[in-house]
């Protein structure tokens, strides 16, 4: 299986389109390929890929309930003392669970002298499975998270999609936008990445961030310039001097824009997408291939 | 009564902080011995999240039954009113101008949850 994971430095830059097109590219191609959204705070692939879904699952991570006639109060504090995440306090006597800040870590449960404290769960959210409508050999897997509203538990919920995911020859994982934890879940067991990037200065300063946490966590990469010719020259130039390797690039085009405006994918409505996408994936493939070799 | 009143510095002449969890101390008043005191809560300043629970532990570790403040978040103020804490919101000026307001009644208690959203 070769695992790509599809991010940016910033959301907004044609990442989810970038997935989705390959993907269909792919199948048409007769590559079994599956789709994953991972970004499970604003999810948006299946606005592209018009998955039907099939299955939804609660995904829960534990926390701490706290029996208050075992709790042996104030003298003890043991739990609240050691939270990391500083979940717990002691209010009047009694332990205070707030569940939106805990982690699940279970540390709480082992330090516990009294056993006052019981494994409860809590949902975060739910992972979505289906595929794309269309013959046989067209049909996409897809499978994506959505968070609860006001959640802010992310990763666990990212590696449930990961976990869920079939096993495809191809996986391709639309990542949250940004450099921050749930982008670090989802770039995770990566064997490569592409980022796209828009050429103007911002998407110059965000494609930078991201290469940096590419480089800390050893995942190969090369950049995909979406809406090309909109800026300046200053990105290919950045590609050159770093030597990242430039996977494709794809033009700015009103039609491109009216097109993604309404959802239509770019390679079953404009002419060139096609040859584009099928050059990004040659490139990808080398860059699979010399990595493998390395 | 003990009050517990954010604050920017240790003194009556400090400025109120506005904001509760990340409040760089509080000022406590014994409303009875006019007696104060101050309680740190620098160690907040740089959590990442639960401020406000962990300022309310601080404030109820000093004994105060109210809190005088500008804001409180959602779960800083489930966890005062757990310790059966009051809070007292919109306070401006120096932490003495905010003793006044409150001993005038000028300050609104938060007693329910409807102010949520814009805390
Ligand atoms: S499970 Fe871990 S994070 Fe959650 S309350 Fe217990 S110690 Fe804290
Ligand atoms: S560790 Fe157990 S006994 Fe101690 S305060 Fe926490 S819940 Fe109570």
């Amino acid at each position: 299986m070769l695992t790509i994971a599809v991010a940016s430095g910033k959301g907004g830059t044609g990442k989810t389109t970038v997935t989705a097109n390959l993907a269909v590219w792919l199948a048409s191609q007769n590559v079994d390929v599956a789709a994953l959204d991972c970004d499970v705070e604003e999810p948006n692939l299946h606005l592209f890929l018009r998955p039907v879904w099939t299955k939804t699952t609660p995904e829960n991570v534990p926390v701490p309930e706290v029996d208050e006639e075992r709790c042996l109060g104030e003298e003890c504090r043991k739990c609240v003392d050691l939270c990391r995440f500083k979940s717990l306090i002691m209010m009047a006597g009694s332990v205070m669970v707030f569940p939106e800040l805990c982690h699940g870590c279970g540390l709480c449960t082992l330090a516990c002298p009294a056993r006052a404290i019981r494994e409860g769960a809590r949902e975060i959210g739910v992972v979505r499975t289906g595929a794309t409508a269309g013959a046989d050999s067209a049909r996409i897997p897809v499978v994506g998270g959505e968070m609860r509203i006001g959640e802010a538990m992310a990763p666990p919920l990212i590696l449930a999609v990961k976990r869920t995911a079939p096993a495809s020859a191809v996986r391709l994982i639309d990542c949250p936008p940004g450099t921050s934890c749930p982008v670090i879940a989802s770039l995770g067991g990566a064997d490569l990445a592409v980022l796209v990037t828009e050429p103007t200065p911002f998407g110059l300063h965000d494609l930078e961030l991201a290469v940096g946490v590419l480089r800390k966590m050893d995942i190969p990469f090369g950049v995909v310039i979406n809406r090309d010719g909109m800026g300046d020259d200053r990105t290919h130039r950045y590609l050159e001097r770093e030597g990242i390797p430039l996977l494709g690039t794809l033009p700015h085009s009103a039609e491109a824009a009216h097109c993604y405006s309404e959802g239509r994918l770019h390679v079953d409505a404009l002419p060139g997408f096609r040859e584009a996408y099928a050059s990004i994936w040659e490139n990808i493939r080398t860059l699979a291939a010399r990595e493998v070799s390395r | 009564m003990k009050i517990a009143i954010t604050s920017q510095g240790n003194s009556l002449d400090s400025s109120i902080d506005p904001r509760f969890g990340r409040a760089a101390g509080f000022v406590i008043v014994d409303t009875e011995t006019g007696e104060t005191s101050f309680a740190d809560n620098a160690q907040n300043l740089s959590l990442p999240q639960g401020a406000g629970i962990q300022a309310a532990q601080n404030v109820a570790a000093t004994g105060a039954k109210a809190v005088i403040t500008g804001h409180v978040g959602p779960k800083a103020f489930l966890a005062l009113e757990k310790g059966r804490i009051d809070i007292y919101l919109g306070a401006q000026g120096t932490v003495a101008q905010a003793l006044e307001a409150f001993k005038a009644g000028q300050l609104d208690k938060a007693d329910s949850a409807d102010k949520e959203g814009h805390w």
